[in-house]
């Protein structure tokens, strides 16, 4: 049955939601990885929850005017148009009063959520609104989903692709630095505008699917994840519209092989396992690689602080240090050095002598830039270099290379 | 307004409304102060979850056990959430939006997937709560209030909820002076001795206990709300904490008890015949409120503050 | 044979470290993969006033901040009056960078300085007239008296840095640790700091401040502590602040003609 529904057997309907969960989730993965490079993940917060009181009017509207309050392009335009509304709120907190943006987002998306719900309230009350079904626009739902509203999902999805396409350059820039953008004749409002304009369109064409409180986990989790495999903006893009379209494919299969399993918090889950995952095991930014590349820098810090204050006959104190010698097979357990101790202390301390040199003279000064206290001195200057600074300090007596 | 009436239908959920927004104020000043606002929004969202994982583990609907795993949640998702901020270098908004949506989505799952038909419990209740139905059928009247009899079957969520609120208030009155050290001043703070990263931890254990208590009354759009609005319209009238503390409560008590009214007599008053979403009237007053004083409040812009601040 | 017992005499003796309001032997801090302070000892002499000097990233206010426990260090320790931190905080007051806090924070001039007041009042026991008027005079002593009710968003740079040291005057502290406190002020303001500074040594009090101006060094301190990343040299401004010591820390950065200057302000 899963292999059934991740290959898309499951019939007409099934394949067509699974190809609509994934066009969207490339979508806000792409999407959502331009919001977090610009930091205002959490703006997505504020625009979904404003999307339900839209979704409210528009029902009571359709109703007053004769038609069917259901009709999905009505609500989504309404959806539309009321995240627009709470976007300017949000915009106004900001520049006009000393709200910081984090308490005008939350301002905004308590406040226009709770008249969303005092709407649906009204429409619970409403002879048209008894089964409206509007609730499942908070968490989202495919069952019984009609064929139209699939394709109207599906190309929704389509065309905030192509409009990402459009627009890559110009947000990329602005993302990276707004003020170098604006100088190079970029309207940095504007595209922060489209910007906000397709976290709104991926919200709207979101809300049957996953629905308006977790929609905003596809437009963050994707570009988290997608941050932990690369250092290049265009990359986080595009691994973010993978991992976003990876876990719409396996969340909608999922929930299509099993129907109690509901499609936007199975997909969302999908999302956390890739970021997890990505979390623990990136190379470079991940945590194992952190751990084991910080154990390993620690050590070094005691080492080399040990081994000059062995050359320099100072006592040592620290447990840890006399400990990393010992092991090292660099001094006793008394604290003594070894003869391999002597020898790397001194050379150690040798290096210490040429960096001095190094950072006393002005034409060593890019060299010298490179100093920590652990950095080998061979690894910045050429042997003739070093040799020309040992000839300053004395020659080395006795002391192995 | 007559007692008989007033008292046994309106007045019960109409102060469990107000505790339940001072109590979220109160802790919501200094998470504002912290830029730290949408913690509360991403503690209640973290509820749910801890009130399906409770229930599966005990079996039962019952208030203690499903308190405690809502806190639970909650304290567990602040930790993770500076755990991988920390550990995969993420800014904390998108750390905080990875961690929520993600509890909030296994709660669901975990709610739609076990039989649940015969209990309570549903993602709805969750985000509205429940305040119109928290009625006290013994009173007859005024004299109620000291009737000993009528008294025991106040709504529990009555004597919880003042509870929890005195709790918040003590507890922050009793860390005042390392609380705002430590909210103006971290550096400097540490050098005092404050354990600031305790106090931090601290406080948003207090806000979870307060969304916690206040959430299984009145649902989690009262919890976000009154978290950040009646806080932030109450720095627009001020530039003394002090002051915006006694402001926020002001305000919140106003939401509560206008959006109760509004809810509850609006409609009737426009000619329909049933009350709308109290839960949802009481955010929307705080909004109104906020809007107001972002217009007009004393305070409302950046004091001129010179470079450097 | 190496016997660790037998410290040469490149490490002061116990007894002079004992004495010092402020030692630090084997300080390392790090950021990430690089060390920002790199096994740093420092000793700082009772009744000095010691300048922490070196270039921009030398790790003058991380060496600070390692010193007040606000960043934890890698390695190493730190003793206060020979004793460890924790026990001797109430004798150290600490101004740190103005930049460090939220200015728009909802509060006035006068409960900033309450705030050094802290340690001595506890955490639950009142504020007195006593405590509002000790901390109306060191208002007065650093000249923002008038000011005491204002909102501390509404002050110029040189005011917020007045009010920080009022702060660390409240707490009546014996070891005074600034963290560049004539960064971006006027010149009035960089005049009423030193006197305030003069006057604390005067005394008997410690004061240590990292500090970027060379120019001013002689004038303002009597005891100089060179640092980039490892400390370059320690002691009497008369002999720790010479032309080669500072060409070691600045390296090439100190350009020719700046080394020409401060010739000048060095003979």
């Amino acid at each position: 049955m899963l292999a059934d529904a991740l290959l898309l057997q499951l019939g007409y309907n099934a394949t067509l939601v699974a190809i609509g969960a994934t066009l969207l989730g490339v979508a806000a993965g792409m999407t959502g990885a331009f919001l977090y490079l610009r930091k205002r993940a959490l703006v997505s917060d504020a625009i979904s929850h404003s999307t339900l009181p839209g979704v409210g009017l528009a029902f009571i509207v359709m109703v007053a005017l004769g038609g069917d309050g259901r009709a999905l392009p009505g609500l989504l335009l309404g959806s539309a148009l009321s995240a627009w509304a709470g976007l300017l709120c949000l915009g106004w907190l900001v520049r006009r009063t000393r709200l910081a943006e984090d308490a005008a987002i939350g301002a905004v998306l308590s406040v226009f959520f709770g008249v969303g719900i005092v709407l649906l309230t009204v429409i619970q009350t409403m002879s048209a609104g008894k089964q409206a079904g509007l609730e499942n626009f908070l968490l989202g739902s495919t069952a019984g989903m009609l064929r139209t509203d699939a394709i109207v999902i599906a190309v929704g999805g389509l065309a905030i692709l192509a409009a990402i396409f459009v627009l890559r350059r110009p947000m990329l820039e602005v993302a990276f630095d707004p003020e170098y953008a604006a100088a190079r004749g970029v309207n940095v409002d504007r595209v922060d505008l489209a910007m906000m304009g397709l976290v709104m369109a991926v919200t709207v064409v979101g809300l049957k699917v996953v629905g308006l409180i977790l929609i905003v986990a596809l437009l963050i989790i994707p570009s988290v994840t997608a941050r932990f495999w690369t250092e290049r903006a265009d990359r986080v893009i595009l691994i973010g519209g993978l991992v976003g379209g990876l876990a719409g494919y396996a969340g909608a299969a999922l929930s299509a092989a099993e129907p109690k399993v509901p499609t936007g918090p199975i997909i969302v889950l999908m999302a956390f396992v890739l970021f997890l995952l990505s979390l623990m095991l990136a190379p470079g930014r991940g945590v194992l690689a952190a751990l084991i590349r910080h154990l390993r820098f620690q050590q070094r810090v005691h080492l080399r602080q040990g081994l000059l204050a062995l050359a320099q006959a100072q006592p040592i104190y620290e447990v840890r240090t006399r400990r990393l010698l010992r092991r090292a097979g660099l001094a006793r357990a008394d604290g003594v050095a070894t003869e391999a101790g002597r020898a790397r202390a001194a050379r150690a301390l040798r290096d210490e002598k040429r960096w001095e040199i190094v950072r006393t003279d002005p034409a060593h000064e890019a060299a010298a830039e490179f100093y920590d206290g652990l950095t080998d001195i061979d690894t910045v200057l050429t042997s003739d270099q070093i040799a020309e600074i040992d000839a300053r300090i004395g020659a080395p007596k006795g002391v192995p290379a | 307004m007559m007692g008989a009436e007033f008292v046994p239908l309106s007045l019960p959920p109409m102060l469990i409304g107000t505790f339940a927004a001072i109590a979220c104020a109160l802790p919501g000043n200094f998470l504002l102060l912290r830029r730290q606002a949408l913690i509360g929004d991403a503690i209640s969202h973290v509820v749910l979850p801890g009130i399906v994982a409770a229930f599966l583990l005990t079996g039962m609907v019952s208030t203690w056990p499903m308190m405690l795993g809502a806190m639970a949640a909650a304290v567990l998702a602040v930790l993770l959430i500076e755990t991988i901020r920390r550990l995969g270098k993420i800014e904390p908004g998108a750390a905080m939006g990875v961690i929520f949506t993600s509890m909030f989505a296994g709660g669901v799952l975990l709610l739609e997937m076990t039989d649940t038909s015969a209990v309570h419990l549903d993602v709805q209740h969750a985000l509205y709560g429940n305040l119109e139905s928290l009625i006290w059928l013994d009173a007859t009247g005024w004299s109620s209030l000291l009737d000993p009899d009528a008294l025991r079957y106040l709504p529990a969520e009555l004597p919880r909820m003042a509870i929890t609120l005195v709790v918040v208030a003590l507890f922050i009155a009793a860390i005042w002076r390392p609380l705002k050290i430590s909210t103006f001043d971290e550096g400097f703070a540490r050098t005092l001795g404050i354990p600031t990263g305790l106090i931090g931890m601290a406080l948003v254990t207090v806000a979870a206990v307060a969304a916690v208590a206040a959430f299984d009354a009145v649902g989690s759009i009262i919890v976000i709300a009154m978290f950040i609005c009646p806080p932030a319209a109450a720095r627009m009238m001020t530039n003394r904490l002090e002051r915006q503390i006694g402001w926020s409560v002001v305000f919140a008590t106003i939401s509560a008890v206008l959006g109760y009214v509004l809810a509850g007599y609006g409609p009737l008053w426009l000619g329909a015949q049933d009350a709308v979403s109290a839960a949802g009237m009481i955010a929307t007053v705080s909004g109104l409120i906020l809007g107001i004083t972002a217009l007009a409040g004393p305070c409302r812009t950046r004091s001129g503050a010179p470079e450097g601040a | 044979m190496l016997e660790l017992a037998t410290a040469d005499g490149r490490v002061p003796a116990d007894d002079a470290r004992k004495d010092s309001p402020l030692a630090v032997r084997g300080l390392t801090v790090s950021y990430g993969e690089k060390p920002a302070v790199f096994s740093v000892d420092m000793t700082v002499p009772k009744g000095s006033m010691t300048a922490i000097i070196g270039p921009n990233g030398a790790g003058k206010s991380t060496m600070l901040k390692a010193v007040l426990g606000i960043v934890k260090p890698l390695s190493g320790q730190v003793e206060v009056f020979g004793c460890p931190l924790a026990d001797q905080r109430a004798r150290i007051a600490y101004v740190p960078q103005r930049a460090s806090v939220d200015w728009d924070f909802p509060t006035r001039v006068i409960d900033v300085v309450l705030m050094g007041l802290y340690r001595e009042v506890g955490l639950l026991g009142r504020l007195r007239g006593a405590h509002v008027d000790r901390a109306r005079s060191c208002l007065d002593r650093v000249g923002m008296a008038a000011f005491a009710d204002r909102q501390i968003g509404q002050l110029s740079g040189g005011q917020q840095q007045r009010v920080f040291l009022a702060r660390a005057l409240a707490q009546d502290a014996d070891l005074y640790l600034l963290d560049e406190p004539f960064a971006g002020v006027d010149a009035a303001t960089e005049k009423a700091i030193i006197a305030v500074l003069k006057s604390l040594k005067s005394e008997g009090k410690t004061v240590v401040a990292v500090h970027h101006d060379l120019a001013t060094v002689r004038d303002y301190f009597d005891h100089v502590f060179l640092i980039n990343v490892r400390r370059i040299a320690e002691g009497p401004v008369d002999e720790a602040f010479t032309a080669e010591t500072l060409q070691e820390a600045y390296g090439g950065r100190l350009a020719s003609t700046q080394v020409d200057q401060l010739s000048a302000v060095l003979a």
